[in-house]
Order: C-alpha cells, then sequence, then structure tokens
C-alpha cells in the first residue's frame, strides 16, 4: 500500500504514482467486467440480447480460425486508411496555409463551416447514387466526414503560431513565401499530429456508419448480419475489434509525436 | 563581416485603426544611432518604443515618415535588421546548434561554415555545452543568450532588441547585461535597445534616447559620460543616480501631463 493517504491523491492537478495510475484504470475495467460477467452468469439478462464473456471469447475463437475475422478486420482498416490518408494529405496542407493566410480563410470558411455541420449520414444516399456500393463509396463517407473537420482543427493550429516566432524567422532572412514551409508547419506539427489522432478515430465512427449501409464486407457488415441473426456476440466482438484497432492507432499516433516531434512534450 | 550601419528615423508616424477610434501611436519622431553606436530608448510602457523598433525591423508598417538604415530605405523585414524579442523565440523544433544555424542556412552558407560560426557564437555568449539541447530544456536567461548568438550568427548590419532581459530575474538580468556589452564589444555591431528600466539603459548605453508616450515623441537624447566598462557599483556614483534621476524626472512629467 501506498504510504501515503489516498486523500492526496485528490489534489487537484496533482501527479499520482504510476502504480496507482496502473491500478485505477484496471479496476474500472474490472468493474465493467465483472458487471458483465453478473449480469450474464447470474442469468439476469437473456443471453440473446447479452451473451457473456465466455461466449464471445469462443466466438472470438472460432472466427479468427477460420480467417473471417481477420479478413473483415483488415477490409475496413483498408478503408479507414485509405481515406483517412487521402483527407489528411488534402488537409493538413491547405489548413495550414487557411490559418496562415486570411485570404485562403476568407474563401474557405463559409463553405467549409457550412458543410461541416451537415451529418454525414445524410450524404450515404447520395454517395450511394453517384459512386455505388464499392469501396470508393465507404471510403468517401471517411474522406467526408473527417476532412472538414480536420481542416478547421488544422487551421485553427496553424493560427495559433506566435507572431514573434514568424517575425524573428523574417529578421533571420525567411522569405514570406516559405513561412508556412519553415515556420508554421514544423510550429505547428504537434499540434497537427494530435489533430491526426483525434479524427483517426471519428474515421472508425465513418466507417460503420458506411458499412451498416452498403457493404459487403467489413466490421459494420458482419455486425448488421449478426443482428439478423440475433448473434450478438459477433456484435460484441466486431465493437472490441473496432476499439482494439482504435487503442493501436492511437498509441501508434502517440509514439509518432515522440518520433518526429521530440522537442515537444 | 558586415559593416555596421546608422539607422535614421525621420517624421515617422504611426496610427492605428481608423475612422474615429484611430490611435496615433507615434507622431513625427525622429533620431539617428551612428555606426557602432550602443543606442538604447527608455519609455514608459505604452510609448510606442517597441512599436518604433518594429517599423526599423519592418515587421510593421508606418503610416507616414522614413526609415534607412546603412543608406537603404526600410521596406519590409530583412536580415539585415537582426532582431532579440521580449518574448521567448528559439524555434523549438531545432536545436540550439540549429537555431544559430538558422539563418546562414536561409542565406546558403555551407555547413563548415555554419558549424563554425554556431561554435564561435555559442563560445561568445557562454553556451558552447549546449549545443544539442532544445530551447524547452534552456532556462529564460540561456534562451535569450542563444536568441542573442542566433542574430548575431546573422551578421546583421545592426542588432535590435526589444526589451530582451524584461522577463527575467534581477541577478540573471545583471548578468545578461554584461554579457551583452562584452558581445557587443567583440562584435562592433549598431545596437537599437529598448527598455522601460532607467539603470539598464545608462548601464547600456552610450546614448539615451528619453521618449514620452501618446503620441510616442523623443523627449531628450542624453550622452551617457560613464567610461566602459561600466561595473557593477557605477550604479552607486553620484552621477550615475543623478542622471537616472533627471531621466525619472523627465517620465514623471510625462505621466503628471496625462493627468
Amino acid at each position: 500500500m501506498s504510504e501515503k493517504p489516498l486523500s492526496k491523491s485528490f489534489v487537484p492537478y496533482r501527479p499520482i504514482s504510476l502504480a496507482l495510475t496502473i491500478s485505477l484504470g484496471a479496476a474500472v475495467w474490472a468493474l465493467v467486467i465483472g458487471g458483465w460477467m453478473l449480469l450474464t452468469y447470474g442469468g439476469r439478462v437473456p443471453e440473446m440480447f447479452l451473451p457473456a464473456p465466455g461466449k464471445v471469447l469462443m466466438t472470438a475463437g472460432r472466427l479468427i480460425a477460420d480467417g473471417s475475422l481477420l479478413m473483415h478486420t483488415a477490409a475496413s482498416a483498408q478503408v479507414v486508411l485509405v481515406g483517412f490518408v487521402i483527407s489528411s494529405v488534402v488537409a493538413v496542407p491547405l489548413g495550414l496555409y487557411m490559418g496562415t493566410y486570411k485570404a485562403v480563410q476568407a474563401a474557405l470558411d463559409p463553405l467549409v463551416n457550412f458543410i461541416r455541420y451537415l451529418p454525414v449520414t445524410s450524404f450515404v444516399p447520395l454517395f450511394i447514387l453517384w459512386i455505388g456500393i464499392g469501396i470508393e463509396q465507404r471510403v468517401s463517407v471517411i474522406i467526408f466526414g473527417t476532412f472538414f473537420q480536420q481542416l478547421v482543427m488544422i487551421a485553427d493550429a496553424a493560427r495559433s503560431v506566435p507572431r514573434d516566432l514568424v517575425n524573428a524567422a523574417y529578421t533571420l532572412g525567411t522569405k514570406r513565401s516559405t513561412t508556412v514551409r519553415h515556420i508554421v508547419f514544423p510550429a505547428s506539427l504537434p499540434a497537427v499530429l494530435d489533430i491526426l489522432r483525434v479524427t483517426v478515430g471519428w474515421a472508425w465512427t465513418y466507417l460503420v456508419v458506411a458499412e451498416l449501409v452498403a457493404a459487403k464486407s467489413g466490421l459494420g457488415y458482419i455486425s448488421l448480419k449478426a443482428m439478423r441473426g440475433f448473434q450478438v456476440d459477433i456484435i460484441f466482438l466486431a465493437i472490441a475489434m473496432i476499439g482494439i484497432l482504435g487503442l493501436i492507432t492511437d498509441q501508434g499516433f502517440r509514439l509518432l509525436r515522440r518520433l518526429v516531434a521530440p522537442w515537444a512534450a | 563581416m558586415t559593416q555596421s550601419a546608422d539607422i535614421t528615423v525621420s517624421n515617422v508616424t504611426l496610427r492605428y485603426g481608423s475612422g474615429e477610434k484611430t490611435v496615433l501611436a507615434l507622431d513625427g519622431i525622429s533620431l539617428d544611432v551612428k555606426p557602432n553606436e550602443f543606442a538604447v530608448i527608455v519609455g514608459p510602457s505604452g510609448c510606442g518604443k517597441s512599436s518604433l523598433l518594429y517599423l526599423i525591423a519592418g515587421l510593421e508598417d508606418r503610416t507616414g515618415g522614413a526609415i534607412t538604415v546603412g543608406g537603404a530605405p526600410v521596406d519590409g523585414p530583412g536580415p539585415d535588421r537582426g532582431m532579440v524579442f521580449q518574448s521567448y523565440t528559439l524555434f523549438p523544433w531545432l536545436t540550439v546548434a540549429q537555431n544559430v544555424a538558422y539563418g546562414p542556412r536561409r542565406r546558403g552558407l555551407p555547413e563548415d561554415e555554419r558549424n563554425r560560426l554556431v561554435t564561435h557564437y555559442l563560445g561568445e555568449v557562454g553556451l558552447a555545452g549546449f549545443a544539442d539541447h532544445y530551447p524547452a530544456q534552456l532556462s529564460g536567461g540561456m534562451k535569450q543568450r542563444v536568441a542573442i548568438a542566433r542574430a548575431l550568427a546573422n551578421d546583421p548590419a545592426v542588432l535590435l532588441m526589444d526589451e530582451p532581459f524584461g522577463a527575467l530575474d534581477s541577478q540573471t538580468r545583471h548578468s545578461m547585461q554584461r554579457l551583452l556589452l562584452r558581445v557587443w564589444d567583440h562584435s562592433q555591431k549598431t545596437v537599437l535597445f529598448v527598455t522601460h528600466d532607467i539603470e539598464e539603459a545608462i548601464l547600456l548605453a552610450d546614448r539615451v534616447f528619453v521618449m514620452s508616450g501618446r503620441p510616442g515623441q523623443i523627449r531628450k537624447v542624453l550622452p551617457v559620460p560613464f567610461a566602459r566598462p561600466r561595473l557593477g557599483d557605477i550604479v552607486l556614483d553620484p552621477a550615475f543616480i543623478a542622471m537616472k534621476r533627471e531621466i525619472m524626472g523627465l517620465l514623471r512629467s510625462d505621466e503628471d501631463g496625462e493627468d
């Protein structure tokens, strides 16, 4: 046990020990899984609505063995990756210019802020009409869902680069035309990586939306199929897979940030 | 090395805003700084002294008047006018050495020449052992020393300094003043230094420009008679105190005028 009384851990902003950090996180997980076990093994909820943890694990073993879980996960990951990369490759430079040049902001702001508030789901029928039900449709949904959010957030990051940092660069011979490349981009890189980390999570959300409506593979697709057959264990599995993939991408971006922006804490 | 240049400011006005809300920050201000001179502008906060420095650096646009540096009219910022800012402006993504090498790199100097400049100027500011540190790992005083090294490594014709020690504690401040005078002595650059600290102004300056506020104008130009190096206890010298009192009087009469 810790030598300090527990009340010391409830001082605002005071750091806590690593051991306490880990045990608090684990305790909440244990609580959730414990509650789940209580509800299912205790027979309080019919298995048709809530499968027991063991059942989900067994289903996982079965779907891993026949390769279908990997196949559907890979299909989903591919859609997210392609959509997210296309969106980011355009949104990062455009957002930086938008945050740096008032003229670019004036031109794009009204349109972007209009589109940003439109629900992505409302465009799914349109995309199906225009693009069909292939992977392009799902990728389009991802791009549409993430691009405009990324643009606004990255422009914000570029706007908050301290003016005197840019001024100092000018007095050292930086040309105005290269300010974005030499100053704005590196100065906002840590923030940009954080924005990418947050928006890749949203990309996973839109993926399921796209796959629920029109897909022949993917985690959203098997969820929908499982719903029709009352296979709640498969739905649980699909949700868990998305959670795990989200966790992996999140940690990946944290690692990337440490590697390419080691100067930023 | 670039010949150090003179600075001429003639009849410069600076107006912010438009219509009825217009603010006259500088009203027909004129001053001359000679080559190699260490000139200090001292004035109350909000008198427009920093704005004047930004105008000379070309970072802001003046409303009227003319500014030349080394005979060339100022039109926008350029590497001939190095500047050290009050806020910390080291590039956080570059190491100390890369920060110092930034200007030379923009000028396209070869790597061995850049390395020579980095070694020389980090030695000048006493930070030779910190070349590979990132700015976030440095104290405030160290950051400003690197900022001075970075500005000088780019070999400007003049060095503009906007209250560079304003955020430092008084002990660090005094050692920074000594360091700056030593570096200035070696580099023989023209320096225009802005401060609200009267003692700092007298310690550093060849000439002190006393500025009054709203709208900013030069109230008086005072040559500093004390021989260099000016050691720490000079601040207790009656002549020093008399000069300090005179400048305080000039600044105070300005305050009284406002009431």
